[in-house]
């Protein structure tokens, strides 16, 4: 596979490389590839440097064309790699070839030429209209998603492609919209104008949409170190939730208010009014003030409760569940020390491949120093 | 059910589960033209059909969710009584007709119910499971119940997004879970095309956490490399300046960014502020970081009495990053997804006409499409068992009156 994206791409190569394929990824010479960010999100793949848009790298790139399965590019809007990444140009050179393009609205439509980062991509896909204060501005999130989101559709558009190839025998366009990759994340959203002529908008720290009162409810609750993401659940899993939660409070003897007569097999969120949710929410907002992320999140579990402490980098990086999984790799990094990555995003037959190949090491052999 | 070549033509798709994170891989196949069966009760229908609006005129009902169908477009609905002898048989039998198994259950609750993995491959050697839920199906909190909305908060999504001094942000659903069921969907055709060339099957572990982790990938390498934590910031960006969100005329407001001095330079023509560019502590990005105030007045000024969608295409006719926040009504009006067809109407006999979503990328040669609307409960029974896994009419009779189908 022939990686020759931009930032919007770089997830695509390292999803497929950690599935088994073996992905060259193309930089030009001098080409800062220092950042986490780079490393982060092309670990496992070969690093080739060339200059693409002079004849030899063309040259080149169309000698690796002739062979490959898979070739992945974000050519630029309106820019002269739009033609590099032609798909009928490399269809001709190698008609089994399957050419993704990851542009951030597509390659066709009155918006094609449109150029973008990550936060007009948040913005053109609805995101940032669901994300902040209600009465303050849109929000992105701070590390940039909408790269991530077009990366794994591109990496599903990829194997599709490849899936209709063993019938076919003919590689074909995968044409990728980051736009509407992000939508993806909206989950139903969309279903609220189109069936109820409602538009879901932000709502800080709480929840829309659960009830058909209009009733918002609390998701995030400051406790003594951080957030608790909290919310309350109808179904099953949201009553043994809740009554756990009315034990858990009783036996610190939190004062339990309204909800001390609530009979949670009968309470549905769907349908309490705004009223009713506040007057529930001020005694579990005492308590939940009164823990710590840890303390939640490990007696949350022992009771087999739904909700989980926000948490930062520091908190995932030491999460044993992560540990005993193996999620973590360490692979060498450009100054020969190791770099712990995470791993493949599966396990298969029991166990997780293995990250084989540091991130900017065009000379030497694959190696790999510790799967953790 | 669809007429053309599509390129996933002939996969059979079997789903145990509900919600978002395991139907929503179906879809997403389906929708390339795989045969899906979601496979739900009488007594235990998906969650998605009555814990989630929106209804058919406000209404709950098991049929009028919109939430539902949305996920399970281009599908076969089933019932199976999985506590039935005879509906274990039926769903033994289903799972055996599968090239895939789709569950989403807390481990260990489908090997209870007798449809594990050892099991299904015994009758079915080559087939591909996958798997999903919060923790992966092993580790010392594998048996943790929840949900994506939740899990975003684990997975540090929530804690990213916000304002530097205020509370972490939702991004309004089970966010984490669309991670999930994409990167699984990339994982189930990876195994795919494993078994076209070895024969062999895989059972697929997919943590929603871990995928979640992915898409978060640098900043954990850097904490990891320097301990460096990264935090909500807002809509800044280190890299770029100006970088925001700015109100327009009415509800509206405008995402723009400079990554470079030139890009800077045609904003300031665009706005008709080019004397911006004389001043020298502009012309660098860390100038333009500590004269945010200066920058983000001019914005201001000059977006508040304009269109934001017009005020992007003048942009952009610039060659400047920019775009309309776009609302989620704005969705169904945007050129750029209606020129693309992205929403498309299917017809279902209680919602009438709904707007489904297609996947975000189309094959130029074999492409997908949404070919019904999401299934009433069990709706395709006859059709499945009948069709698919060729039971007389006799032995489907027998199996309802048995209660299997309940």
């Amino acid at each position: 596979m022939l990686d020759c994206t931009g930032r919007l791409g770089w997830l695509a190569g390292r999803l497929l490389a950690d599935l088994g394929a073996d992905v060259t990824r193309f930089e030009a010479d001098g080409a800062d590839v220092s950042s986490a960010e780079w490393h982060a999100l092309n670990v496992n793949k070969r690093l080739v440097r060339a200059d693409l848009s002079v004849p030899g790298g063309r040259r080149m790139l169309e000698q690796l064309v002739a062979t490959a399965d898979i070739l992945i590019a974000t050519p630029n809007p309106g820019a002269a790699d739009a033609g590099l990444f032609n798909y009928q140009r490399l269809c001709a050179i190698n008609p089994r070839l399957i050419v993704v393009a990851i542009t951030p609205f597509g390659l066709t439509g009155p918006k094609a030429d449109w150029l973008a980062s990550d936060i007009e991509i948040m913005a053109a896909s609805g995101a940032m209209s669901l994300a902040g204060e209600p009465d303050g501005a849109p929000l992105r999130v701070s590390a940039p998603q909408s790269y991530a989101w077009a990366g794994g559709q591109a990496a599903v558009g990829a194997l599709t492609a490849l899936a209709a190839r063993w019938r076919t025998g003919r590689g074909q366009l995968v044409d990728v919209s980051a736009q509407a990759a992000v939508i993806t994340a909206l989950s139903h959203a969309p279903t609220f104008v189109d069936i109820s002529g409602i538009t879901p908008t932000r709502a800080g720290a709480y929840m829309t949409g659960r009830s058909v009162t209009g009733a918002n409810y609390r998701v995030f609750w400051p406790c003594r170190d951080g957030f608790i993401n909290f919310i309350l659940y109808g179904g099953a899993a949201g009553r043994r939730t809740n009554e756990q939660l009315v034990a858990w409070m009783r036996e610190r003897g939190v004062e339990l208010g309204p909800l001390a007569v609530i009979d949670w097999a009968r309470f549905d969120p769907t349908r309490a009014s705004q009223v009713e949710v506040d007057a529930m929410e001020v005694p579990i907002g005492r308590f939940i003030g009164s823990l710590t992320k840890r303390e939640f999140l490990e007696g949350a579990h022992q009771r087999e409760m739904l909700g989980y402490p926000v948490s930062n980098t520091a908190d995932i990086a030491t999460d044993p569940q992560l540990e005993a999984r193996g999620f973590w790799q360490d692979v060498l990094g450009p100054d020969g020390r190791t770099e712990r990555h995470c791993g493949a995003f599966v396990v298969v037959d029991g166990a997780r491949p293995s990250l084989v190949r540091p991130s900017d090491d065009p000379g030497r052999a694959p190696q790999k120093v510790r799967g953790a | 059910m669809s007429a053309g070549v599509l390129a996933l033509d002939g996969v059979k798709i079997v789903e145990f589960g509900g919600y978002a994170a395991g139907p929503h891989i179906g879809k997403m196949l389906a929708n390339f033209g795989a045969t899906v069966v979601h496979v739900e009760s009488m007594s235990r229908p998906d969650g998605f059909r009555m814990q989630y609006p929106p209804y058919k005129d406000g209404k709950p009902g098991i049929n009028s969710g919109g939430c539902f169908t949305y996920f399970n477009d281009s599908k076969y609905g089933v019932t199976v009584d999985l506590k039935n002898a005879e509906g274990l048989r039926l769903a033994k039998q289903l799972a055996g007709w599968g090239d895939i198994v789709i569950e989403n259950m807390r481990p260990g609750v489908i090997d209870r119910l007798g449809l594990g993995y050892e099991t299904l491959r015994q009758s079915n050697p080559d087939l591909i499971m996958l798997s999903t839920c919060n923790m992966g199906q092993t580790g010392p909190r594998a048996d943790t119940p929840g949900f994506g909305s939740q899990l975003s908060a684990l997975a540090g999504a929530c804690g990213l997004t916000g304002e530097k001094d205020g509370p972490p942000m939702l991004l309004y659903g089970p966010y984490i879970d669309y991670i999930a069921s994409t990167l699984g969907a990339a994982a189930v055709l990876a195994a795919l095309e494993r078994r076209q060339r070895t024969g062999k099957g895989a059972y697929l572990d997919i943590s929603q956490y871990e995928c979640g982790l992915l898409f978060l990938a640098g900043p954990l390498l850097e904490y990891n490399r320097s301990g460096k934590i990264a935090e909500r910031v807002a809509n800044d960006d280190p890299d770029a300046a100006p970088h925001g969100a700015y109100a327009c005329r009415g509800e509206g407001w405008i995402a723009l960014s400079c990554w470079s001095n030139e890009e800077f330079a045609r904003l300031c023509g665009a706005i008709g502020r080019s004397d911006l560019t004389k001043d020298p502590n502009l012309t660098t990005l860390a100038g333009r970081k500590s004269a945010a105030s200066l920058i983000q007045d001019a914005l201001c000024g000059w977006a508040r009495d304009r269109d934001a969608h017009e005020a992007a295409r003048l942009l952009q006719s610039q060659r400047v990053r920019a775009h309309a926040v776009n609302s989620i009504a704005d969705l169904f009006a945007d050129s750029q997804l209606v020129s693309r067809r992205l929403w498309r109407r299917r017809r279902h006999p209680i919602l009438g006409d709904q707007a489904y979503c297609f996947p975000a990328f189309d094959l130029s040669d074999t492409p997908g499409d949404i070919t019904a609307a999401g299934p009433v409960l069990g709706a395709d029974n006859e059709r499945v068992y009948r069709d698919f896994l060729g039971l007389s009419e006799d032995e489907f009779i027998a199996m309802r009156n048995h209660g299997a189908m309940d």
